[in-house]
């Protein structure tokens, strides 16, 4: 961990630690600000919650929205539920790993955009959906996910 | 004087790009010298008209549907501040058949004010449900919350008053009001609609339940996947504070009660309640045999009263109207409304709130208007992913939860996902099983294997070499998940794969009656 992420932990410790339950709240506080939970985090976070390192790792690694390894500075995030393939999600999934060359949890080469999965975004009568960088896009064809894409300008 | 034109700023409205109409509208506003003050509203629930902009004129609101940045100056030509007509006008929006009919007590206002407003709130009824629940002795407000009717809106149907009246009667030095946000149902989005457009009837139907069981500290637990929803909340939590609907004295009661937002993390089972509170304690989300319930001994293992956002929001209007007036809705044991849910492969998908009873077919076509495609529709899903799909010979099962359980489907939380006739449903039975291995907690073998060799089992069938003997393992394996799970999850996921089978046998290569088709 560089100094600032380790600044970035330590200040989401020091500032939840007291919080019933305080453990996700901080992992949060951690993702939010860094992108992911760095592995170098979680002796912190245990010796502050009084928990053993398997205990909070057990917990990072139970919830699929924690991620480990550092993402891309952009991360899509596509829908394949029900009413998402109802209306043609698994083509435009296929066509989204094509188009970038990656699978879902990878990064594209350039470090620009990480792939991920995603189970139902509220978004289901506008389908289908993914959401870029926390802002949900409805109605999504090829085409514009094309223009998503090049709005942050990944290549493949 | 300023002409009031609302954008919604919810997310299904944001995600067909009304963050840009609304800007463009101020933008365009400002160049003509118009006074307009851009309100953003929750929305109507109209999902194919989104973004749906209104104007509010003296004989009441217009709106203009599907609108896109590129029509807004168009819209300025055309004198849409004095709500004239326009290609994308729908007319006055109160009067859409889509609206009209719908008999919306929950989602009264949805759409109609600024979220975010406490005097608009205030001004269409909010606060009084919570007022005379505080005049109300606590025996009698959980009494009338048992004689609404009401049942839980997250899956269950429980009845909600019985959940409160044993955590009135369990003795505990701190209680809980825990709200489940975590609406991981496929084809739903009520709670998120919720959050986002009327954030202060959860906040009120929380503070009610606080107020009738004696509980000072409440917790909502919003998915990951609504950020949109979890800044309302905070925001609207921030501004009841401030007004004293919560905090050390709610609402000159003399009762505490905070309130604080809690994110999920990504996963399904978390919205099962014992494992939500598990997450909610900072731990894996396992989840706990029962019992105790945790209404006996929940969070941190104090009493806990754990509903969902449609369940809470159900309640405001239950105080305000009277219990009676809320159980004169709906059929049978299925009492008030329920705000359903319309997606997928459908026309007019969106929100309807209506009472129970109304028919899955009336839903579909009448207001749903048929397939998106325009194909005919082969199949629904009703009650998200553990929910039974339904062929063309159920669509006139009333919405109803005794009706749907003597077929086999559920209500559930009132989503409905269309399928037309290009669906193949041996992958849909594929994806239950799929999903269901990629959510379970692992607590129980029958979940946790079983539904990774039910996928594999179903790529069998698909690759059809012996499909007779494949269908038979399958069949066992759902009756061992059936049975030997702890929860719905692992217990339920049978259902859609078993009445794909049932009514699609075609699609795993069977013939009708469900023998294996000769290669
Ligand atoms: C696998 C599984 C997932 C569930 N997901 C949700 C959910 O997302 N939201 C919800 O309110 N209830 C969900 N439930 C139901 C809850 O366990 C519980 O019944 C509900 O929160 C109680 O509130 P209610 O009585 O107001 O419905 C789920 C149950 C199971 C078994
Ligand atoms: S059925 Fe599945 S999700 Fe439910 S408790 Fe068992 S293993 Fe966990
Ligand atoms: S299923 Fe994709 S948004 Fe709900």
């Amino acid at each position: 961990m560089d100094s600032e992420s380790s600044r970035s932990v330590d200040d989401a410790v020091s500032r939840l630690k007291d919080v019933p339950g305080g453990l996700l709240p901080i992992l949060h506080a951690i993702q939010d600000d860094l992108g992911y939970v760095p592995q170098e985090s979680v002796p912190v976070i245990a010796k502050a919650l009084n928990l053993s390192r398997a205990e909070v790792h057990g917990v990072v690694s139970f919830y699929h929205h924690f991620r480990t390894a550092k993402p891309g500075r952009h991360v899509l995030q596509v829908c394949r539920a029900e009413a998402c393939q109802s209306m043609g999600a698994d083509k435009l999934a296929a066509h989204v790993r094509e188009r970038l060359g990656i699978d879902f949890h990878e990064t594209t080469a350039d470090g620009n955009l990480t792939l991920e999965p995603v189970y139902c975004l509220g978004n289901c009568a506008c389908a289908p959906s993914v959401m870029l960088d926390g802002e949900p896009q409805g109605r999504m064809t090829a085409e514009r996910l094309e223009a998503l894409i090049a709005s942050v300008g990944a290549a493949r | 004087m300023s002409i009031k034109v609302y954008v919604p700023r919810d997310s299904s409205a944001l995600s067909l790009g009304a963050e840009g109409v609304a800007r463009a509208i101020g933008a365009e506003a400002a160049r003509r010298g118009e006074s307009v003050t851009v309100v953003r509203n929750g929305s109507r629930g109209m999902m194919w008209l989104e973004p749906l902009v209104e104007v509010e004129t003296p004989t009441g609101r217009v709106g203009y549907g599907s609108v896109a940045t590129a029509d807004v100056a168009g819209l300025f030509d055309a004198g849409f501040l004095e709500g004239k007509a326009h290609p994308k006008s729908i007319g006055k929006v109160d009067s859409h058949p889509y609206l009209a009919r719908q008999e919306r007590l929950c989602f009264a206002r949805m759409g109609v004010i600024d979220p975010l407003s406490y005097d608009d709130y205030a001004a269409l009824g909010g606060w009084r449900g919570l007022r005379n629940a505080i005049a109300m002795k606590r025996v009698d407000a959980v009494a009338a919350v048992t004689t609404s009717g009401l049942r839980g809106r997250g899956g269950a149907a429980f009845p909600t008053g019985i959940k409160w009246k044993t955590v009135l009667e369990t003795a505990a030095d701190q209680k809980y009001i825990v709200c489940n946000a975590d609406e991981g149902d496929s084809g739903t989005f009520s709670d998120r609609m919720t959050m986002e457009g009327d954030p202060f009837v959860l906040i009120e139907g929380m503070t009610i339940a606080a107020v009738a069981t004696g509980a000072t500290k409440g917790y909502i637990y919003v998915r990951s996947e609504y950020p949109h929803a979890e800044r309302a909340l905070i925001a609207a939590i921030a501004i009841a504070e401030q007004r004293g609907a919560l905090g050390a004295d709610v609402l000159g009661s003399g009762q505490r009660f905070d309130l604080e937002v809690r994110r999920g993390a990504g996963a399904y089972i978390c919205g099962e309640e014992t494992s939500l509170l598990e997450s909610l304690e900072g731990k894996r989300g396992m989840v706990r045999y029962k019992p105790p319930v945790p209404a006996v001994s929940g969070l941190f293992g104090k009493p806990t009263v754990v509903n969902n956002v449609i369940t809470f929001a159900s309640l405001p209007v239950i105080f305000d109207r009277g219990a009676e007036f809320y159980r004169d809705y709906g059929m049978g044991r299925s009492r008030g409304t329920l705000p359903i849910q319309l997606t997928g492969n459908i026309k007019h998908g969106g929100l309807v709130e209506k009472a129970f009873g109304i028919p899955l077919r009336e839903l579909l076509y009448d207001y749903g208007g048929g397939s998106a495609t325009g194909r005919p529709i082969r199949a629904v899903q009703v009650g998200g992913p553990l929910g039974a799909f339904l062929p063309e010979s159920q669509f006139d099962t009333p919405l109803d939860y005794e009706a749907f359980a003597s077929i086999g489907a559920m209500v559930g939380h009132g989503g409905i996902v269309v399928f037309d006739d290009t669906v193949d449903m041996a992958r849909m039975a594929r994806y239950a099983m799929e999903f269901c291995a990629i959510e379970s907690c692992g607590k129980c073998t029958p979940c946790r294997i079983g539904s990774t060799r039910g996928v594999e089992t179903i790529d069998k069938i698909i690759a059809g070499r012996d499909v007779g003997a494949d269908v038979a393992v399958l069949e066992s394996l759902c009756d061992t998940m059936l049975h030997g799970s702890l929860c719905a999850l692992g217990g339920m996921t049978p259902f859609p794969v078993l009445s794909a089978l049932k009514h699609f046998p075609e699609d795993f290569g069977l013939d009708r009656d469900g023998l294996a088709v000769a290669a």
